[in-house]
């Protein structure tokens, strides 16, 4: 027999553990669901839309009744459970059910605060909270006149909103001087106020209810001070308080909430309690994304696992009121230690403030220009030193060079037509219509449902600022500890130390150890793990070509149509006529369609068939031709200038040197592409500051810079340090590779890797302590014993063969 | 007809074979489970045989479709459908192709 799970609250919380459950384990258990309220599942976050006449309510039902149906799940709406009987496992309901339980979920929310002022009973005082309030607004909406909102936090003032769209006359009472206190600061808060009086709202500030009047029906509110106003509905959104009555009865121990450890368990280990009923860590949540990470930890317990564990969240709130940009998130007042950044532009309505201590971020506000929240947000939770972006932040990141989506500022005033992601022809409209049909919520979800974002990502921060607009809210998954890939709940980091501790060797055996919950894994993680192995075992680990993409299994760049390009390594990007005697008979005698000068300095065959590389290669490897890596995560093209050789201006050998730091590092796999550059003097014609390692000739020596690159969003490097010798330049280099090797995560870039470190923590690691760069350069070295081998030659003489043949039909 | 032999194809690899309805990937996964299906992502065209494998599934190397070997169908959202084809592995492990 199965286990019987019952969960209590047919709400946000509740039902998404149990999607994650049938995710995990569709079989494991008998799922019976309680909920008071008469509907199936809906997106209550939505509810504000709806009643601004944005939205309808069928628009925003998550699982309708056939969902329970398809998924064997027992529901009962418009049941209330009111009562736990711990001792014999049962919950009673108020129509007389009983049903006997394993385990228990708690997911009951919360109860919004109503003031128990004189006239609080009569029929139009209402709050904000479910299907019904909204009804209950619409109807009165289209009679009355006059509505009182008593509450200027984020609830009440899309309350208001709503109701305003709706025909009403609007005043939001608030006890307080500044509105939303909770997310905003005083600046941001006389904004929003200042707009939404232009748009008709009237405010009545630091005023406190005294009485509702009427004798059946609400015809004003008065206030300790004797104002009157007339009223015909007064909405209270005074707050929320978690509902844990029936926990409470039931000798559940609770505080402010029913108290979870962080496998989201009761004090009760049967029971299990997720949402806004919860206190975690002394925290309560009101927002939907940390209630979706709990659910998918609580669930991983549910299910048996037993390896999730929550840990608290970050949070970000947004107002979903049309024409309205404003974010924030995170601790936006700043401690003592902690400084303000803050941009002004009172004329444009803009403003943002970001609170940085200790170089990183803490919190922020932002008002009218809220494009770079989600970045900001993302810079907060990854704890990104920004010392080296401070002065430049506030300008957001399309000030840091974000190729295409500059100019695309506000996402909320483009049309539906406007393309959004480039590489997969996909508009806003496609998007936000995804999101609200297949009730998506993270940025991986839109990803694979209407492809933005997923090919190339550089319009990822719109994609989430859609989602964000759309829903109010962030909703990446447990954004601290972002997993590898699906196949696993360990992140990068994680994996890479347990692969050294624990001395595995093999993609099984990580796989294995760290419980992968799909034996092969997927195209995402094999290729990343092949990277860590390959890299912390290079005298022991046996590469898996299987795990390698397609380019890096057979040495080549696979095209549009199938066929291939290759690059021949062109050492500094210097030639002879050999070399190119060589490779133009190549072309003529495989009649290979196309060579082209790349614009790393070398030519690139293309359109080459499978089945002719192996001889492609003979030809060029008798040449003495090597493979250029063009393919790989691997070190790419070393540009050079002329230098003092032959320019007027060059103050050293550039050519020489960038040829030897090729022949230093040619072969090294990496974590993602490594580019270097050589130039002669400062006028830098072989662009070495926007390479992940850049050199510059100067009179006294060599300047060496890092982390940059061109591509999707071009980064200019940092400035590492200076040094006089070539020999130097190598040790140099050597070592910052390793060290990028060694610590990046596979796909990450340098840029972006030295944006997450901190320059700081590189040249600690390998400016100031020699020691540990000379370790760096020699373990490099050893690694480069076993990779510089050439693929191109192995292959023409025999190796991998079936890669390159097909196998031979035979009529039976 | 027969295409050759089970250990022609690396584990977790894949092969071509010409046929007359062109060309024929033929996938070996983990578990020694052998599927046929044509070399043309419903996509683009890609050449699935050149993609990673996983569980019975190919990640075809163009634009990272997934496609079911079992029944050559993109795994949603993505939709389309690559022809498969049946093939069986005698005592001998002669691959035996069915087109
Ligand atoms: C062939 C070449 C274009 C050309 O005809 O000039 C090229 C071709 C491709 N580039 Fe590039 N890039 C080429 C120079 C560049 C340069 C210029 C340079 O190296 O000085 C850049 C900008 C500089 C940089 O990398 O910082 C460049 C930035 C990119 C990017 C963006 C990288 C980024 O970090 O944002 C990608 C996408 C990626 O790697 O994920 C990319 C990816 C690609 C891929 C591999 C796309 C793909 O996945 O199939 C293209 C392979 C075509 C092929 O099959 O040959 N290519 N690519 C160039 C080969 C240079 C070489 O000799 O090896
Ligand atoms: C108008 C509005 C706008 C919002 N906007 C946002 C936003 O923009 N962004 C954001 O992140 N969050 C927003 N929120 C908050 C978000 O909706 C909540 O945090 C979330 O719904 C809480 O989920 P939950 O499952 O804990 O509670 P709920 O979704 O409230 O579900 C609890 C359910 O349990 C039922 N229940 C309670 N007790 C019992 C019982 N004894 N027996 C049976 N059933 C019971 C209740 O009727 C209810 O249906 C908004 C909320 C509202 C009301
Ligand atoms: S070569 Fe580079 S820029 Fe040109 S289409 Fe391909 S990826 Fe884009
Ligand atoms: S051709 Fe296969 S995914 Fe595009």
């Amino acid at each position: 027999m199965k286990e019987k799970l019952v969960c209590i609250g047919n709400g946000m919380a509740g039902i998404r553990t149990i999607e994650e459950i049938l995710k995990l384990d569709p079989e494991y258990y008998d799922i019976t669901v309680f909920g008071s309220e008469s509907y199936g599942n809906y997106n209550r976050i939505l509810l504000s839309p709806v009643l601004s006449g944005e939205k309808i309510i069928e628009d925003i039902i998550l699982n309708d009744k056939q969902w329970y149906q398809d998924n064997n799940i027992t529901l009962h709406t418009g049941h209330t459970v009111v009562s736990i009987d711990r001792y014999k496992r049962q919950i009673h309901t108020n129509k007389g059910i009983t049903v006997n339980y394993d385990r228990l979920l708690l997911a009951t929310g919360s109860n919004p605060f109503i003031i128990p002022v004189p006239g609080h009973t009569l029929p139009e005082v209402i709050s904000f909270r479910n299907i019904q309030d909204v009804h209950t607004m619409l109807d009165i909406s289209h009679q009355g006149k006059n509505a009182v909102v008593i509450g200027g936090g984020l609830l009440g003032l899309e309350a208001a909103n709503g109701l305003m769209q709706q025909g009403m006359q609007v005043t939001v009472v608030h006890l307080l001087d500044t509105l939303m206190e909770q997310q905003l600061d005083k600046v941001a808060a006389v904004l929003l106020q200042t707009s939404l009086e232009e748009r008709g709202l009237k405010f009545m500030m630091e005023a406190e209810t005294a009485s509702i009047l009427g004798e059946d029906h609400v015809t004003g509110v008065s206030f300790k001070d004797g104002t009157e106003i007339p009223a015909d509905l007064v909405v209270m959104a005074v707050g929320i308080r978690p509902n844990i009555d029936l926990a409470q009865e039931a000798g559940l121990y609770c505080e402010k909430g029913i108290v979870v450890s962080d496998t989201l368990q009761t004090y009760d280990p049967r029971i299990y309690a997720v949402g806004e009923c919860v206190q975690h860590r002394n925290k309560l949540y009101g927002l939907v994304a940390p209630l979706f990470e709990q659910a998918k930890v609580c669930a991983n317990h549910l299910a048996n696992l037993g390896y999730a564990r929550y840990e608290g969240s970050v949070t970000s709130t947004k107002l979903k009121v049309t024409g309205i940009d404003l974010f924030s998130a995170g601790d936006f007042h700043g401690g003592q230690d902690a400084d303000e950044l803050i941009f002004q532009d009172p004329s444009q309505g803009i403003y943002k403030k970001v609170v940085v201590e200790d170089n990183r971020i803490k919190g922020t506000v932002l008002y009218g220009d809220t494009v770079d929240g989600a970045w900001y947000f993302q810079l907060m939770r990854d704890e990104v030193d920004i010392s080296n972006q401070r002065n430049k932040l506030l300008f957001g990141q399309a000030h840091l060079g974000d190729s295409g989506h500059a100019e695309a500022q506000r996402v909320t005033l483009m049309s539906d037509d406007t393309e959004i992601c480039g590489c997969n022809g996909v508009c806003k409209g496609d998007i936000v219509n995804a999101i609200i049909k297949e009730n998506l919520f993270t940025l991986d979800e839109v990803r694979s449902h209407t492809k933005a974002s997923s090919s190339c990502g550089s319009c990822t921060a719109l994609v989430e600022q859609l989602l964000a607009f759309t829903l109010g809210s962030d909703y990446s998954d447990s954004p601290k500890k972002k997993p590898l890939c699906g196949c696993t709940e360990y992140t990068h980091a994680d994996v890479q130390r347990v692969i050294k501790e624990q001395h595995l060797t093999s993609i099984k055996s990580v796989m294995h150890f760290m419980n992968w919950n799909k034996p092969d894994g997927c195209h995402v993680c094999r290729p990343a793990l092949n990277y860590y192995l390959i890299c912390k075992w290079p005298e022991e680990f046996q590469d898996d070509p299987q795990s390698r993409f397609i380019n890096e299994r057979i040495h080549a760049n696979i095209q549009k149509d199938g066929t291939y390009s290759i690059v021949p390594r062109i050492w500094g990007g210097v030639t002879s006529p050999k070399e190119l005697h060589t490779i133009a008979s190549i072309a003529e005698k495989f009649a290979i369609p196309t060579i082209k000068f790349t614009g790393g300095q070398r030519l690139d065959l293309l359109g080459i068939k499978k089945h002719d590389l192996p001889a492609v290669w003979k030809d060029l490897s008798d040449a003495g031709l090597v493979s250029g890596h063009a393919y790989g995560k691997a070190l790419r093209t070393v540009k050079t200038c002329v230098g003092s050789e032959w320019c007027r201006f060059g103050t050293q050998n550039s050519t020489e040197m960038g040829i030897k730091l090729e022949k230093l590092a040619w072969g090294s796999w990496t974590p993602h592409k490594f580019k270097l550059a050589v130039s002669g003097c400062p006028r830098n014609c072989s662009e070495a500051t926007i390479k992940d390692f850049g050199v510059i000739a100067v009179e006294s020596g060599w300047e060496l810079h890092i982390g940059g690159n061109g591509g999707i969003k071009v980064r200019v490097t940092d400035l590492l340090c200076k040094v006089t010798t070539q020999e130097e330049v190598l040790e140099y280099c050597g070592a910052f590779i390793q060290l990028y090797r060694e610590d990046a995560h596979y796909l990450e870039r340098t840029a972006p890797w030295v944006e997450r470190v901190g320059l700081p923590y590189i040249q600690e690691m390998m400016v100031e302590d020699a020691d540990n760069r000379k370790r760096l350069n020699e373990r490099f070295l050893v690694s480069q014993k076993y990779a510089q081998i050439d693929p191109w030659k192995e292959r023409a003489e025999g190796v991998a063969k079936h890669e390159f043949t097909s196998l031979h039909g035979e009529a039976q | 007809m027969n295409i050759g032999k089970l250990n022609d194809i690396p584990v977790l690899g894949s092969r071509v074979v010409q046929t007359e309805r062109g060309e024929i990937a033929i996938f070996r996964t983990s578990d020694d489970a052998i599927f046929a299906i044509a070399n043309n992502c419903p996509h683009k065209e890609g050449p699935l045989a050149d993609g990673i494998i996983h569980g019975h599934k190919v990640t075809c190397p163009l634009h990272n479709w997934q496609i079911n070997l079992e029944n050559g169908e993109a795994i949603a959202p993505d939709q389309g459908c690559a022809e498969s084809f049946k093939i069986e592995v005698d005592t001998d492990g002669n691959l035996l192709l069915n087109i």
